[in-house]
């Protein structure tokens, strides 16, 4: 029993970010904000759909940081909250003719019921045993949407297709851009949200039961709540992501949600760098794009080229992103004192 | 009317802050402490000594209700605190230091005090995403307490510094604020002295008066270091193997013969 307890105490800590950290600085985050803006202007529909699935996996990445970086818990089971978010929208919009903006929020409320209540038994694992349990909620969750009791509204195996949205207001811009920039807009709403909570009271309480379950219950923090709130929160943003990913990928089925998916994203936030809300970005570039460069190298090893170059990432860099902007940060500051 | 009561009624002090009644706690066959009793007064400053495995820090655990005791009862002004999980007895004014020093050491030393407000405030996870104008206003006041705290303890210079980097005393140091911070009415301190040089014990003991002169609080103090107990305490509780040995002033104590007994052992042995 001792032996466990020292497995679970010692599992995987998490690499904390220091808070001041957390962002970007204001000319920084202005540059991003104006290349998102402006970069869809220029390029073909392919690429604007491929910007907007960057932006929905970032939030989804964005999700597990909060939960991991934030309060120290790890999932595997991001798909399924994924998953819950996207059938929600899908199934709202075809089967009850709700607005696609509308299904959104019901999506990101229904996912965080779910994320609260898997955080309840969750309460009793920690480190690599939490991960296991959720890792089992990402294995069950493709099963259970194709089961037949379901499948008047899930479609089952078949799944759902979506029907794009038109640009409102008569703008006169292509759906996929209308949908990039109501991405956007959303994405950037989350953003400044995550940052506001993890700065805040409840962030503090988060960070204080990563840091020091004990200690944290001391001081007031009621640990159990707080855990599953973390669960909850991450779980509903997870699930708006995963509803924006229906209505732009247009087409929801089960076999979409895998475990593969959830790996993923917590791969995304690894690259991105725990805990650090901007690397989200980043990460979700790495799992979007490193697939396609990897199969521009070798058709058939595409595969094994991917993990070459994960490797080499996590060899060279195992902060991720945050490790690059540092240096980088150090590299510009030494380059205007000389 | 049992003879502990009928005293306690005689007794000229009022009625006690913080009653500890017949406390025992058991770990599987080990008897941790057995039938603890004593009483801490507003104002008082209490030693409680002891030779290692004496039960000290087991009491302070029941004290922040980490651990169940077996028989009896803890009285905050009267009311029992045994029925309350771990996490609501910051709100009723009970703040500690731990032994090792549990601090938060991912965080800043301003984060780590200002968690110490978290038992005073109250917030949700909306209104903070939000961060509604409520919301900026207790920030606001929390600053404020954290900022005149770390001005007490002459911990401003470091408020930005991460935890983990700060020297073993410093972060002693950030620990009491961040009890501070919560207002308590008893300051439980384990070991203060623990890992500090003569000089560093010469300046805590001066300051453990500071706070409970200025800032109004009542210490519970656990500690090893005789010198500190005896200039400070105004009461002394000795414990040895779960049991209380000895009670009085720190003369008194210090005079017991079983007290020296225990520290040093007696010739028969």
């Amino acid at each position: 029993m001792a032996a466990v307890e020292d497995i679970v105490t010692e599992a995987p800590a998490v690499e904390a970010v220091p808070k001041r950290a957390m962002t970007l600085g204001t000319g920084t985050s202005l540059v991003m904000l104006g290349l998102l803006l402006v970069v869809p202007l220029f390029v073909k529909n392919f690429i604007i759909f491929q910007m907007t699935m960057l932006l929905i996996y970032g939030v989804a990445v964005l999700a597990l940081n909060i939960l991991t970086g934030g309060s120290g818990q790890f999932s595997l089971g991001q798909s399924a909250f994924y998953a819950v978010g996207a059938y929600t929208s899908a199934i709202l919009m075809e089967q009850f003719n709700v607005n696609y903006a509308l299904t959104l929020p019901i999506a990101g409320v229904i996912c965080f019921g779910f994320g609260f209540l898997f955080g309840q038994p969750a309460l009793r694992l920690s480190g690599v045993y939490l991960a296991l349990a959720t890792f089992a909620l990402a294995t069950a969750m493709p099963q259970l949407l194709k089961l037949g009791y379901f499948e008047k509204w899930t479609g089952g195996v078949q799944g759902l297709v979506v029907t794009k949205p038109d640009a409102p207001f008569g703008l006169p811009i292509s759906q996929d851009m209308w949908i990039y920039y109501f991405t956007l807009v959303i994405t950037i709403a989350i953003y400044i949200f995550s940052v506001n909570l993890l700065r805040s009271r409840s962030g503090r309480a988060f960070m204080a039961i990563r840091d020091n379950e004990i200690a944290a219950a001391a001081m007031g923090v009621d640990v159990a709540l707080y855990k599953t709130l973390a669960f909850g929160v991450s779980a509903g943003i997870t699930g708006i992501a995963g509803g924006l990913g229906a209505i732009t990928v247009q087409f929801v089925a089960p076999d979409s949600y895998t475990i593969t998916l959830a790996i993923s994203l917590f791969l995304g936030m690894v690259v991105g760098g725990v805990g650090w809300l901007p690397g989200s970005i980043v990460g979700s570039a790495f799992i979007i794009f490193v697939p396609n460069i990897a199969e521009g190298i070798s058709k058939g090893l595409s595969g094994a080229v991917f993990g070459v170059l994960l490797f080499l990432v996590i060899f060279l860099v195992p902060h991720g992103a945050r490790q690059v902007a540092i240096v980088g940060q150090q590299l510009i500051g030494r380059f205007r004192k000389n | 009317m049992t003879q502990a009561q009928f005293a306690e009624r005689q007794s000229p002090l009022p009625a006690p802050l913080l009653a500890v009644r017949d406390v025992s706690v058991v770990f599987g066959g080990i008897v941790a402490l057995n039938g603890v009793s004593f009483n801490l007064h507003e104002g008082q400053i209490l030693g409680l000594i002891g030779p290692n495995g004496a039960g000290k820090t087991t009491l302070f655990n029941c004290l922040s209700r980490l651990y169940q005791p077996s028989a009896g009862d803890i009285l905050l002004e009267g009311a029992s605190i045994l029925s309350r999980p771990p996490h609501r007895i910051a709100e009723i004014g009970i703040g500690r230091t731990f032994q090792n020093v549990a601090l938060f050491p991912n965080l800043s030393v301003l984060d780590n005090v200002r968690l110490g407000t978290h038992s005073r405030t109250t917030s949700d996870i909306i209104s903070d995403s939000l961060n509604l104008a409520w919301v900026r206003r207790t920030e606001a006041t929390v600053n404020k307490k954290v900022h005149e705290i770390l001005g007490y303890l002459d911990l401003e210079s470091v408020a930005d510094t991460t935890v983990s980097g700060l020297p073993f005393g410093t972060q002693k140091r950030v620990e009491l604020a961040r009890a501070l911070a919560a207002d308590p009415k008893i300051l439980l301190l384990d070991e203060p002295a623990g890992g500090l040089n003569h000089e560093e014990v010469h300046v805590l003991g001066d300051l453990i008066r500071r706070i409970r002169d200025e800032r109004h609080m009542t210490v519970l103090l656990v500690e090893h270091h005789m010198g500190l107990v005896m200039s400070i305490a105004d009461h002394v509780v000795a414990l040895n193997f779960g049991r209380k040995l000895a009670e009085g002033t720190p003369a008194m104590v210090q005079a017991d013969p079983d007290v020296i007994k225990a520290y040093l052992g007696s010739k028969d042995q």
